[in-house]
C-alpha cells in the first residue's frame, strides 16, 4: 500500500506559490495589484495634497463600510450562483424606517436596530423562498423586490428626514483611533467585522461549501444530497440582512432617512464583487476578493475628488469600465482552463 | 391535450359557454387586458369623465390622452426590449441610452448657430439616433460576439452610461430653446407626437418582424438556440440586430423625453425605464427566457403600467406607493407564469394532495441528469413546454 | 462466483420491471439481478430501455409495475436521494461533482469533519487523501477538481461514491471519454471493490471492456431483456447478434434499390477526423448513393456525420463536394453547399418546441436565405401542405406546435425541413429511433425514392437490417474509427457486419 498522498506542507506551500499564476486566486491578486497601482499613481499625482496618509487609507474603510457590507451580501448570493437586485432599495428602506423610528418616534437604536435586521432579513428569505420554490429567476423576484421595498420606503415617508437624535449622532462622529494618529468609525469597524464573520462562514463552515457547491454546479449538488433549498433561501436571507446592516451604517454615516437613498447601489455591489474576483455564474471567488473591489470603487472616488476638477459623474463611468474590464478578464481566464 | 395556442377555430354553441369563457380565460392577454380595463372602471366614481375626450386650443385633450402620453416612450422602450428578450437575452441599459441620446441631441442644438432651424432638429435628432446605434453595437458586441451573459454586458452600459450622458452634458442639465427640436416631442395637429411616434414604431417593428423572416428567425433562437443553429440560422447575426434595435428604440425614447422637456437631464432621463419595460414585456405574454413575443401584448403591458400610475395618481395615493404595487404585480404575473406555481394552484382548487416533486413533475422532468440518451423519455429541454399529457389549465 | 449464482440472494433485484411513456413502451417485464462482489455489465443500444433502467434503480423514474428488492427487502425509490440512502450509489458519465471545489471537498461534501460549526481542514484532507490512497491514486487532494482531467473526476467520483460503506455502484457509461490506460486504472480500482464485496453495474458498449472486467451480463433490446449470461458463457460474435439481432417487424414492406449509384463523388472527405470524436477517416458518398454506417453507440457514427455537416469543425484532413475543396465550419457553410443533417436529438437538437409545424418546416429554407428575404406567404404556405401531405405527418394542422407531436411525426416534420431546402446529400441520424412501426416504414421507402431520384444519403441507424436493405455501402464504426467499407449486395449479411464489428481485435 502506498503511503497517504498528502504532500508535505513546505512542499505544498512552495507549489501554491508557484501555481499562483494558475490559480483561482490569481483574479484576487489581479485586484489587489490594481489597487496597490492606483493608490501609488494617486501618492504621486497628490503629493502635495497628503495623499499618502494613514487617514486617507482609513478614510475608505469609513466612507465606504456600508458599501462593503452590502457587497458581502452581494458575494453570498453571486457564488451560489444568483444575484440580488433589491440591496440598494433594501438599504434605503431602513434608512428611512430608522430615522423615522428614531426621530419621530423616538424609539430607542437598540431597539429599532434588530427591528431593521429583521425585516430585511425576512424580505430576503421570501425572495429566496419564491426563487427556489417556484423556480421564478433570481433577476426579476429580486426585481420585484427592489420595487417593493423602494415603493415602501416611499409610503413611510416621501421626504427626507434628519436624524439629530444626539444617541445615533454621538455614535456617528465616534472614533476609533488607531496607531500612527488615524482612525476609524464605528460603522467602518463593525463592517470589518462583517466581513470576518463571513469569511468564516465561507471557508470554514459546511454551509459556506454549500454555496459553493450550489455555485459550482446545482444539478451535481443536489445529486450529492446537498440540500438546495434550504442553502438558496439561506443565502438571499444573509443578503437581506447584509442589506438591512449596511442600511443602518448608512444611517451612521448620512444620518438621514431618504426615500432616494442608495439608488442604484446594487449596481456598485454588484461591481465590488466582481471586480473582487467572483465569477458571475458563481462558484469561484473569495470575499476578500469582495473587499479589494470595494476598496478599488472607493479610492476611484476619492482621487476623483482630490483630482477636483473632474466632476463626480466619473466615477460611474470609471466603475462600468472596470467592471467590463474584469468581466473580460474573467473570461479569457475562464478559456485558459 | 390542450394545444399551447389557442385554436381560433373551435366552435363553440353559445357566446358565453364556460368553455369558450375558459378558451378566453387562458390566452396569454386576458388577464393584462382584465386588468386594464378594472383599472379604468376604478377610476369611474372619481373622474366621471375619465372616457372622454375633448378638443382644448386643437389638441386633443382628456385622461385617456395623458395615459398615452405618458406610457408612448415606455411602450418605444417595451418594442425594442421584446426582441432582445426573445432572443433570451436582456438589455438593463434602455435608461440610459435614452439619457445619453437625449443629451447627445440637446447639446447639438445648443451649439447649432439657429437653434430654431428645422436643419437643427433633424440632425440633433440623427446625432441621438446614431448614439443609441452605437450604444446598441456596444452591448450586441459583446453579447453575440465575445458570448458574455446579457446582463452583464449591458450592466456595464447601464453603470457608465449615465456617466457618459454627464460628460456630454459637462454636468449640467442642458436646456435648449429651440421651437423645431421641440416639435419632435410636442403636438403635431391635435395628437401629442409621442402617440404618433409610438404607434410609428410599432407598426415598423410589427412589419420588420412578420413582413421579413426576422421574427421567425428570432423566436427560433430563443426558443432552441441549438436547434437553430443546426437549421442554418445565424444566432451572432440575429442577436446583433437586436440589440442594435433596441438601442434605436431606447434613443427614440429618449429624444421624446428631452424634447419634451426642452431639457436634458443626464440623471433622471429614462429613470426606471429599463424595469418598466421588462414588466411591461412580461406582462403581455413574452417569456424571459425566449421564444415567441407578442408586441401587442407589450404594448398592453405598458398601458397597464401607464393606467396604473395614473389611476393612483388619480386616487390621490400618493405617488411613492406605485413602485409597492408594480413590485405586486411583478410578482403576481411571474407566479402565474410559473408552471409549477400553476401546478400547485390547479391541485389545490381541485382539493387534491400533491406534493413539490410531482408538482414538479407535472411541468418538467425531474432535475435529474441524463444518463445515457433516452429519446423516448419525457422532454428534457430546459424551458420547453409540459409534454402533452400535461392538461394545460390556468387558474 | 460465476457458475452458482442461484443460491446467493442479489443485493439488488428488480423484477417484471414496465415502464411506459407517451410515445413507447420503454421496459416490458424486465428483470435484473446483481449479486454481491461482481462485475455486472448492462448492455443495449439507445431506446433498448438501459437508461430508463438506470433511471428507475437510481430513483430518478419509478416504475409503473414491478418490484425493487435490496438484499431480498422490497423498497420504493422514489428520488435519487431515497436510493442513495438504501445504499445505491452512481456515478453518471457526466461526473455529477462540483468542479470548482477541491478534491477533497467533493469527496466529503456534506459530511466534512467538524468541531463546533467549524470544519477541520486538516482532518479533512488527511480523511481524503486517504480514501484516494486507498484506490492508489496518486493525486493532490487540495487541488480543485476541475485541475484533473475527466478520467481522475471520474474515479474521485468513484472514492466520494464508496466513501460511505456502500454495496450498489453502479458506474454509467464511465470509459465513453477515457484513454487506454486510465481505463486500466479505472479497472483496477473496480476490480479493488468487487473483491471487497461492492456489486457494480457496469454500464457499457465497449465490447472488450466487458470481456476484459465484468463477471455477468445482461443484454436488453426493444425494451426486454434478451439474454442474462456469465461473461465466459458467450463469445462476442454472439453478444453482437443477442443486442441488434434481426427485427422482422418492420421489414416485410421494404423495398430495395433498382439502380447502382454510379459517378464521380459528391461528397469526398480524407482523412477527415476531430480529436476526441473521431479518428481521421475517409469516405466518399456519390449522387444517389446511400451510405449506410453501422456500429455499436457510442462507435463514432454521429460524430462522423456532424463533421460532414459542419455542425462540429473537423481539426484535421479536407473535405471537397463535387470536387471543390470545401471548408464546412459551421451548418450554415454546408447548407450552402446542399447539404442537410437530422439530428438524432429531435427535442434538443431539432425541434423549436414552441414554435408551429409551419414555422418549424420552413425554418431551414429561410434560414438559408436570410432574414431580408422571406418566403411569399402562399408558396410558404403551399410548400408546406405538400410536405405535410407527402409525409403524413399529423395532425396535418400546419399551426399546432411542433412540441404536442408524436415522435414520428416530429421526424417526419424534421424530414420536411430538410427536404424542402432539396439537398443534394442529406445526412440522417437515427430516424427511425423510438417511432413505431409505421412511421418507421413510410421513412424507409422515402428514403429508397429519394436516392432513386438522384440524392446522396448518409443514413445511420442501430438496426443493423434496415441499415443493410437501404444501403449501397456500408461502413462500419468501431470504437470512434472507420474500420471498414462494405460494398452492398447479396453477400453482404448483418452476420458479416457484426463479424466486423466484433471481430476487431484492438490493435
Amino acid at each position: 500500500m502506498t503511503a497517504p498522498a498528502v504532500p508535505s506542507a513546505p512542499a505544498r506551500a512552495g507549489r501554491r506559490l508557484a501555481s499562483v499564476m494558475d490559480s483561482k486566486q490569481l483574479p484576487v491578486y489581479v485586484t489587489a495589484t490594481l489597487f496597490v497601482l492606483m493608490f501609488a499613481g494617486g501618492a504621486s499625482r497628490y503629493q502635495n495634497q497628503n495623499f499618502l496618509s494613514g487617514q486617507v487609507v482609513a478614510n475608505l474603510f469609513i466612507d465606504n463600510s456600508y458599501l462593503l457590507v452590502a457587497a458581502v451580501g452581494a458575494t453570498f448570493v453571486m457564488l451560489s450562483g444568483g444575484i440580488d437586485l433589491s440591496i440598494g432599495s433594501v438599504i434605503g428602506f431602513t434608512t428611512m424606517l430608522t430615522a423615522t423610528l428614531v426621530q419621530k418616534d423616538h424609539w430607542p437604536l437598540w431597539l429599532v436596530a434588530p427591528l431593521a435586521l429583521a425585516v430585511g432579513a425576512a424580505g430576503g428569505a421570501l425572495m429566496g423562498y419564491v426563487i427556489h420554490e417556484f423556480e421564478i429567476q433570481p433577476f426579476i423576484v429580486t426585481l420585484a423586490g427592489l420595487f417593493l421595498f423602494r415603493g415602501l420606503c416611499e409610503v413611510i415617508n416621501k421626504e427626507s428626514i434628519q436624524i439629530t437624535d444626539h444617541g445615533v449622532t454621538r455614535l456617528a462622529l465616534f472614533q476609533i483611533p488607531l496607531p500612527g494618529g488615524t482612525f476609524l468609525s464605528i460603522g467602518a469597524v463593525l463592517s470589518l467585522a462583517v466581513l470576518a464573520v463571513a469569511v468564516f462562514s465561507l471557508h470554514h463552515t459546511r454551509f459556506g461549501r454549500r454555496v459553493y457547491a450550489l455555485g459550482g454546479s446545482e444539478q451535481s449538488a443536489l445529486l450529492m444530497g446537498v440540500p438546495v433549498g434550504r442553502t438558496k433561501i439561506a443565502v438571499y436571507t444573509v443578503s437581506g440582512l447584509c442589506s438591512a446592516f449596511a442600511g443602518l451604517l448608512f444611517t451612521l454615516y448620512i444620518q438621514s432617512g431618504d426615500p432616494l437613498h442608495a439608488l442604484g447601489l446594487e449596481l456598485d455591489a454588484i461591481a465590488a464583487v466582481v471586480i473582487g474576483g467572483t465569477l458571475l455564474t458563481g462558484g469561484s471567488g473569495y470575499v476578500i476578493g469582495t473587499l479589494l473591489g470595494v476598496l478599488v470603487l472607493g479610492l476611484v472616488k476619492t482621487m476623483i475628488s482630490f483630482e477636483g476638477t473632474l466632476s463626480s459623474w466619473w466615477t460611474k463611468i470609471a466603475t462600468g469600465v472596470l467592471l467590463l474590464a474584469f468581466i473580460l478578464l474573467q473570461r479569457v481566464l475562464g478559456r485558459r482552463r | 391535450m390542450n394545444s399551447p395556442s389557442p385554436s381560433p377555430s373551435a366552435p363553440s354553441r353559445r357566446p358565453w359557454s364556460r368553455e369558450s369563457l375558459f378558451k378566453a380565460a387562458s390566452h396569454r392577454l386576458f388577464w393584462p387586458a382584465v386588468m386594464l380595463v378594472a383599472l379604468m372602471l376604478v377610476n369611474l366614481p372619481s373622474t366621471p369623465g375619465y372616457f372622454s375626450v375633448g378638443m382644448r386650443h386643437g389638441h386633443l385633450y382628456g385622461s385617456l390622452i395623458n395615459i398615452l402620453i405618458f406610457t408612448s416612450p415606455h411602450i418605444l422602450v417595451g418594442v425594442g426590449l421584446t426582441l432582445v428578450i426573445a432572443t433570451a437575452g436582456i438589455d438593463l441599459s434602455v435608461g440610459a441610452v435614452a439619457a445619453i441620446a437625449g443629451t447627445a441631441a440637446c447639446w447639438w442644438v445648443v451649439r447649432a448657430p439657429d437653434q430654431n432651424a428645422a436643419a437643427t432638429a433633424l440632425a440633433a435628432a440623427g446625432i441621438g439616433l446614431a448614439a443609441g446605434l452605437a450604444c446598441g453595437l456596444w452591448n450586441g458586441f459583446f453579447v453575440a460576439r465575445m458570448g458574455i451573459q446579457p446582463i452583464v454586458a449591458t450592466l456595464t452600459l447601464m453603470v457608465a452610461g449615465r456617466g457618459v450622458a454627464q460628460l456630454i452634458g459637462n454636468g449640467q442639465i442642458i436646456t435648449v430653446n429651440s421651437s423645431s427640436y421641440a416639435l419632435i416631442g410636442g403636438w403635431w395637429g391635435p395628437l401629442p407626437s409621442g402617440i404618433l411616434i409610438a404607434a410609428a414604431v410599432v407598426a415598423a417593428t410589427i412589419l420588420l418582424t412578420r413582413r421579413t423572416a426576422l421574427g421567425l428567425l428570432i423566436e427560433s433562437v430563443g426558443g432552441n438556440a441549438e436547434a437553430a443553429r443546426l437549421a442554418g440560422v445565424r444566432a451572432r447575426r440575429i442577436k446583433l440586430i437586436v440589440y442594435v434595435f433596441c438601442g434605436l428604440c431606447a434613443a427614440i425614447a429618449g429624444l421624446m423625453l428631452s424634447s419634451n422637456t426642452s431639457s436634458a437631464d443626464a440623471n433622471n432621463s429614462g429613470l426606471w425605464y429599463e424595469l418598466d419595460g421588462i414588466l411591461a414585456v412580461v406582462l403581455g405574454g413574452t417569456s424571459l427566457s425566449g421564444g415567441r413575443f407578442h408586441l401587442g401584448g407589450t404594448v398592453l403591458g405598458a398601458l397597464v403600467i401607464g393606467t396604473l400610475n395614473n389611476t393612483l395618481f388619480a386616487l390621490g395615493v400618493p405617488a411613492q406607493s406605485n413602485l409597492v404595487f408594480e413590485g405586486a404585480v411583478v410578482i403576481i404575473v411571474c407566479l402565474l407564469q410559473s408552471p409549477v406555481f400553476r401546478a400547485r394552484f390547479v391541485a389545490w382548487r381541485r382539493r387534491i394532495p400533491v406534493g413539490v416533486a410531482a408538482a414538479r413533475a407535472a411541468s418538467a422532468e425531474p432535475r435529474a441528469p441524463r444518463v445515457t440518451g433516452d429519446p423516448s423519455g419525457p422532454a428534457d429541454v430546459p424551458g420547453a413546454p409540459a409534454a402533452p399529457t400535461t392538461t394545460e389549465v390556468s387558474g | 462466483m460465476a457458475s452458482d449464482t442461484s443460491q446467493t440472494t442479489p443485493v439488488l433485484q428488480m423484477s417484471g420491471i414496465r415502464k411506459q411513456f407517451p410515445a413507447v413502451l420503454a421496459l416490458d417485464d424486465v428483470g435484473f439481478r446483481l449479486l454481491p462482489g461482481e462485475i455486472h455489465a448492462l448492455l443495449g443500444e439507445n431506446g433498448a430501455g438501459k437508461s430508463t433502467l438506470i433511471k428507475i434503480a437510481t430513483g430518478v423514474y419509478e416504475a409503473d409495475a414491478g418490484q425493487i428488492r435490496l438484499g431480498g427487502v422490497p423498497v420504493r425509490l422514489d428520488s435519487p436521494t431515497a436510493a442513495q440512502r438504501a445504499g445505491i450509489s452512481t456515478v453518471y458519465q457526466e461526473v455529477n461533482l462540483c468542479p470548482n471545489l477541491s478534491v477533497a471537498e467533493n469527496i466529503l461534501l456534506g459530511r466534512e469533519p467538524v468541531r463546533a460549526g467549524r470544519i477541520r481542514w486538516r482532518e479533512l484532507r488527511r480523511q481524503a487523501a486517504e480514501l484516494v490512497a486507498r484506490f492508489g491514486l496518486d493525486i493532490d487532494v487540495t487541488e480543485p477538481l476541475d485541475r484533473y482531467p475527466l478520467a481522475v473526476q471520474q474515479l474521485v467520483a468513484i472514492v466520494r461514491a464508496v466513501a460511505v460503506d456502500v454495496k450498489i455502484l453502479i458506474l454509467d457509461e464511465p470509459t465513453s471519454s477515457l484513454d487506454r490506460d486510465e481505463v486500466a486504472r479505472l479497472f483496477d480500482v473496480m476490480r479493488r471493490l468487487r473483491d471487497h464485496g461492492v456489486a457494480i453495474c457496469f454500464v457499457t458498449h465497449f465490447l472488450d471492456q466487458i470481456y476484459e472486467v465484468c463477471d455477468r451480463m445482461t443484454v436488453l433490446r426493444g425494451g426486454r431483456v434478451v439474454g442474462e449470461h456469465p461473461v465466459a458463457e458467450l463469445d462476442q460474435v454472439g453478444l453482437v447478434r443477442l443486442m441488434i439481432g434481426k427485427d422482422l417487424a418492420a421489414l416485410d414492406e421494404l423495398a430495395s434499390h433498382v439502380r447502382e449509384p454510379s459517378g464521380d463523388p459528391l461528397l469526398a472527405a480524407r482523412g477527415t477526423g476531430r480529436r476526441g470524436a473521431i479518428e481521421p477517416f475517409d469516405l466518399d458518398v456519390r449522387p444517389g448513393e446511400v451510405v449506410g454506417l453501422a456500429g455499436l453507440l457510442g462507435s463514432g457514427r454521429t460524430e462522423l456525420a456532424r463533421l460532414l455537416f459542419g455542425a462540429d469543425a473537423a481539426d484535421s484532413g479536407t473535405v471537397s463536394v463535387e470536387g471543390e475543396p470545401a471548408t464546412l465550419h459551421s451548418p450554415t457553410d454546408a447548407i450552402e453547399r446542399g447539404i442537410a443533417f437530422c439530428s438524432e436529438n429531435r427535442k434538443t437538437e431539432g425541434l423549436i418546441p414552441e414554435l408551429t409545424i409551419r414555422e418549424n418546416i420552413i425554418l431551414a429554407l429561410q434560414a438559408s436565405r436570410g432574414w431580408t428575404r422571406p418566403i411569399p406567404p402562399a408558396r410558404r404556405d403551399a410548400l408546406v401542405a405538400e410536405y405535410i401531405k407527402v409525409l403524413d405527418i399529423r395532425p396535418a394542422d400546419p399551426d399546432v406546435a411542433a412540441g404536442s407531436l408524436s415522435g414520428g411525426n416530429q421526424q417526419k416534420l424534421l424530414l420536411a425541413r430538410w427536404l424542402i431546402t432539396r439537398p443534394r446529400l442529406l445526412i440522417l441520424d437515427e430516424p427511425t429511433r423510438g417511432i413505431d412501426v409505421g412511421a418507421k416504414a413510410e421513412i424507409q421507402k422515402l428514403v429508397v425514392s429519394l436516392s432513386e431520384e438522384g440524392m446522396a444519403m448518409v443514413f445511420i441507424s442501430a438496426e443493423l437490417e434496415e441499415v443493410l436493405r437501404l444501403s449501397h455501402t456500408v461502413g462500419v464504426l468501431r470504437d470512434r474509427r472507420l474500420i471498414a467499407r462494405l460494398a452492398g449486395g447479396p453477400d453482404l449479411t448483418s452476420d458479416r457486419i457484426m463479424t466486423t464489428i466484433a471481430g476487431e481485435v484492438a490493435a
